[in-house]
């Protein structure tokens, strides 16, 4: 069930993109006494998960889940505190600087803030130009041709690629993000929020092109976002995360028409647009409380304190995600069962307040 | 926390005491023969290589530097050359004259610098507030060498009102803390005002103006304490211009304080008294620090709480 | 390079005000900003054009002439306009030498002391750990110190020559620039163009030379024209204390110095120099005030 248990006893199985297994990462906070210890926040605690060539992979929670330091320690912008990354066959946690320079060119990502994103003081064109100088990718001559071509596939072609961040809206700002990312034909994109700062007129335009370009250049997505509707929209396979966990790993569909995890089914049964597909409604699941500090986890499943199944089990002991005979992982010891309870009664649960999950 | 903020900060202060006996002594030894330093060089080699077995010079370099460090501590920077005491006497014998000097100019540069910068920050943009900027850009431009000239033209040699130079009566110190006083008043004023202005903008401000308390009473009584602890650091901090200070001062007014010996020390390359000097400078401007950091550790959070008591 | 025909083919950056989104109009200098910008200007060509414009030669002594009064005085002599000093020297030669060898001597100063404590401040932000440590150590211990006593403490040991004190001008004010740029680019460095550019694959050089130099300039720009009188008054100081600047060669500083021993028959022999270093320093600190204010708008 562990990936490297995984990769050893299945060698014939295709080779994913990218396979993370055991990945953690825990931050060191200032002391509070003379020579106490020095507390510990742990970010992300053992996250595994496979992307294949072409695929989307979303990662989804509240805001604090863990979800952007995942997709930091994909990238090493941050350092692993443990587990493994392999890249296109290649352990990158063992890779040296140099070494992590050179396969940046597959590895890229688009942020959240395209404004602050962007180097004020050039040009967008010299941006986008950037990574194929520091790649030496081709000549002075052919570098500028890709980097018209790109802008032009983008839509910043022409007189836009000579203007400065600021000269820029949002979107083209966020379209000047894409393009220098994607100008050197990664394999695979880190997309941290895209389109979040974007105004919703925009965000549809933005996404559109990201899954365009998708298709034409072959690329793989690790698409972190809070935005449900949005990953509905883009996603192949969704990973849900709580409190440095994945606790759903499942295809899109599946995942909006039938959440099994407890915490999966209190996220989408926000959502409006999941409570009305092929006339099955999720039903919302009402957790008690706020989420707990990631520096003082509970014991056992980090849902117990909020979760109506939770028994003696859950408070003790921490549920593994398990793959599933339906070809989901869920990481919950009453899954089932919450399965079950979110499907029941057509219709029926619509006096249930949907849960306010996105502050 | 505090203790633990307390014990970096004296240990920082130690280090940086113990750089500085250590920058003197790699200076001095590494950088050739102390004895064609230290001694004048008219003498024969017979006295120098007594002198160089008497130093130690002919040790290994860690053990004089071990010597050199113990010396230190005990106040033992060796003898003046030029005049056969040792070199701690000679400077103990300056440092009241200049710590005269010091004092005068710290107390007439708070009395003017810091109700200077307060009305400022109370009647912002008006020609107090103009003049203020202007004293304080004047001070921070105006070289004190300078400054002292032009007083001592005045004053002395047309004028006649003041002693042109010299050290005994009050008259004598009026030219010498005029002078001092000028730029360190200057950068008080200027930084009591944006420290005013700040607490002056905050919310409990206006709940004393509310309250219906005087302009005097929300001045003095609650803004200007909440002021007060950054204007404490930045005395602190110009300690070691007044340093500076009163060296190129002392000498323009002929004035016999340290500054003065450090000078004429450095021209006749009387080393003993210049590593003296050196290093009860880093002990002074150390521990003045080390005082405004945990003056300001220990105040500060205490003071915010009752700022925002007041608010209320 | 490629990177140098990228900017070309790009439009002349726009001026910082416009950038900024500022009115162009609250660049206008104040009256009193623009008095201080000419005589900087003024003062930074007689410095240039110095040699050119010197009537006689600094050193040349002409013993029969001595303390001759400038000419506003009846007793001033055809051909000396200011006068001659102790040892007949025209006043007017030398004021102009001394103004270059103060100027370009504090200008050279302050430049060591900005790219050394640039480069210092960078490193420490980008290493980290023990290299910040041990740059934030020497930070404080020169800030510590007063740097007059430092100085005086190694020509004493070391003894006056030109690049001892050249050097030890350069290290009058380098710890404010390393403490400024460590934070400024503590702060650039998480900003979202600095991570892009490391994600991209950029080498260190690339990242601080091309990316974060350029965007954090602006205050060190300011902070040079804060510390530029600085180092003007640290050189006088030294040469007026006759521990800088050594004859034959002349600084503003030295030239005060000579001149305090005839206050009372010559003074101008003292204040014409010390004018001319005081102008600088002011016009230099109110342009770099306004520098300030227009930069930092949380400055006052």
């Amino acid at each position: 069930m562990s990936a490297v248990l995984a990769e050893a006893t299945e060698p014939d199985e295709p080779r994913p993109l990218l396979r993370v297994a055991g990945l953690a990462r825990r931050f060191s906070l200032p002391r509070t006494s003379l020579f106490g210890p020095r507390p510990e926040l742990t970010a992300v605690a053992d996250v595994s998960f496979d992307l294949a060539a072409g695929e989307t992979l979303a990662v989804v929670g509240e805001s604090g889940c863990g979800k952007s330091t995942v997709g930091n320690l994909v990238l090493n912008l941050l350092s692993p505190s443990a587990g493994s990354i392999r890249f296109d066959g290649e352990d990158l946690a063992s890779a040296d600087d140099t070494r992590w320079r050179d396969r940046r060119r597959d590895l890229q990502l688009i942020f959240q803030d395209s404004r602050s994103a962007l180097d004020p003081r050039l040009t967008v064109e010299a941006q986008v130009a950037e990574g194929l100088e520091i790649h030496k990718v081709a000549t002075a001559a052919d570098r500028k041709i890709m980097v018209a071509a790109m802008l032009e596939a983008v839509g910043l072609g022409g007189d836009l690629a000579r203007r400065y961040p600021h000269e820029l809206s949002g979107g083209q700002q966020q379209r000047a993000v894409i393009a220098r990312a994607l100008v050197l034909e990664p394999k695979l994109v880190v997309c941290d929020e895209p389109v979040a700062a974007l105004d919703v007129s925009v965000q549809a335009q933005v996404v559109n092109l990201l899954r365009d370009l998708q298709r034409n250049l072959g690329l793989a997505y690790l698409f972190i976002s809070h935005d449900l509707s949005l990953v509905r929209h883009v996603a192949d396979r969704v990973a849900v995360m709580y409190l440095g966990r994945f606790v759903e790993v499942a295809e899109c569909r599946d995942l909006f028409a039938a959440p099994a995890h407890p915490y999966a089914r209190a996220l989408i049964g926000a959502v409006p647009a999941a409570r009305s597909r092929r006339g099955r409604l999720v039903r919302p699941l009402r957790l008690e409380g706020e989420p707990p500090s990631p520096m003082n986890p509970p014991s056992g499943c980090p849902l117990h304190p909020r979760c109506p199944f939770a028994t003696d089990l859950c408070r003790t002991e921490l549920p593994a995600l398990r793959p599933r005979a339906d070809g989901r992982s869920v990481a919950c010891h009453h899954a089932e069962a919450s399965q079950a309870d979110g499907l029941e009664a057509q219709g029926g649960s619509d006096a249930s307040q949907p849960l306010k999950v996105f502050p | 926390m505090n203790l633990r903020y307390a014990a970096i900060k004296l240990l920082r202060a130690m280090i940086t005491l113990w750089l500085v006996v250590t920058f003197v002594f790699v200076v001095l030894r590494l950088t050739g023969d102390p004895t064609q330093q230290l001694l004048p060089d008219d003498i024969g080699p017979e006295i120098r290589d007594y002198y160089r077995a008497a130093w130690g010079l002919d040790r290994p370099l860690w053990e004089q530097y071990l010597r050199y460090f113990e010396a230190a501590l005990r106040g033992d920077f060796g003898i003046s050359f030029r005049n056969s005491q040792p070199a701690i006497d000679l400077i103990w014998q300056r440092v009241p004259k200049t710590l005269e000097l010091g004092l005068a100019t710290f107390f007439c540069s708070l009395a003017l610098g810091i109700p200077l910068g307060v009305l400022a920050a109370v009647w912002r943009d008006s020609w107090v507030d103009r003049l203020t900027m202007s004293f304080a850009v004047f001070g921070f431009s105006m070289p004190n060498f300078f400054l002292g000239i032009l007083l001592i033209l005045l004053f002395a040699l047309n004028l006649r009102v003041l002693p042109s130079s010299g050290y005994g009566t009050w008259q004598h110190m009026v030219m010498p803390v005029f002078t001092l006083a000028t730029a360190f008043a200057g950068a008080i004023a200027r930084f009591t005002r944006s420290a005013m202005l700040e607490v002056l903008s905050r919310d409990y401000m206006r709940t004393a103006e509310a309250e219906g308390a005087s302009r005097f009473r929300q001045v003095w009584w609650h803004a200007f304490p909440n002021a007060a602890i950054p204007v404490v650091t930045i005395v602190g901090f110009s300690l070691g211009g007044m340093i500076g200070g009163a060296v190129v001062t002392e000498n323009v007014f002929a004035w016999p304080g340290v500054g003065r010996l450090l000078t004429s020390s450095v021209a006749d390359r009387d080393l003993s008294i210049v590593q003296g000097i050196v290093v009860l400078v880093a002990i002074t401007m150390v521990s003045a620090n080390l005082l405004v950091d945990l003056a300001y550790g220990w105040l500060d959070p205490r003071v915010r709480v009752g700022g925002q008591e007041r608010s209320r | 390079m490629s990177a140098e025909t990228a900017d070309n083919a790009a439009p002349a950056p726009k001026p910082a005000a416009a950038r900024a989104g500022r009115p162009v109009g609250a660049w206008r200098m104040p009256l009193l900003v623009r008095i201080a910008a000419a005589i900087l200007v003024l003062v930074s060509l007689v410095a240039l054009l110095a040699p050119l414009l010197t009537p006689y030669g600094y050193e040349e002594t002409d013993l029969l002439y001595r303390l001759k009064p400038p000419f506003w005085s009846s007793l001033s002599i055809e051909g000396h306009l200011l006068g001659t000093d102790k040892l007949g020297r025209d006043l007017l030669s030398r004021l102009l030498i001394a103004t270059q060898v103060s100027l370009a001597l504090a200008l050279l100063g302050t430049l060591i002391g900005a790219v050394l404590g640039t480069f210092l401040g960078i490193l420490a932000a980008h290493r980290g750990g023990w290299v910040d440590e041990v740059v934030m150590m020497l930070v404080d211990w020169q800030a510590a110190m007063p740097f007059l006593i430092i100085a005086l403490a190694v020509l004493a040991f070391l003894g006056n020559n030109f690049y001892l004190f050249l050097a030890l001008m350069g290290l009058a004010g380098w710890e404010t620039y390393a403490r400024l740029t460590r934070s400024l680019v503590l702060s650039a460095r998480e900003q979202g163009y600095a991570v892009a550019v490391r994600a991209l694959g950029a080498r260190p050089l690339r990242l601080y030379g091309r990316h974060i130099l350029p965007n954090v300039m602006g205050p060190l720009i300011v902070q040079l024209t804060l510390n530029f009188p600085q180092t003007i008054l640290l050189e006088t100081s030294l040469s007026f204390l006759g521990l800088g600047i050594q004859p034959p060669l002349t600084s503003l500083g030295q030239m005060l110095g000579d001149g305090r021993d005839y206050l009372l028959t010559a003074w101008w022999l003292a204040v014409l120099p010390g004018g001319v270093i005081f102008l600088t320093t002011l016009s230099m600190s109110l342009f770099g005030d306004w520098l300030r204010t227009r930069l930092d708008p949380t400055q006052r």
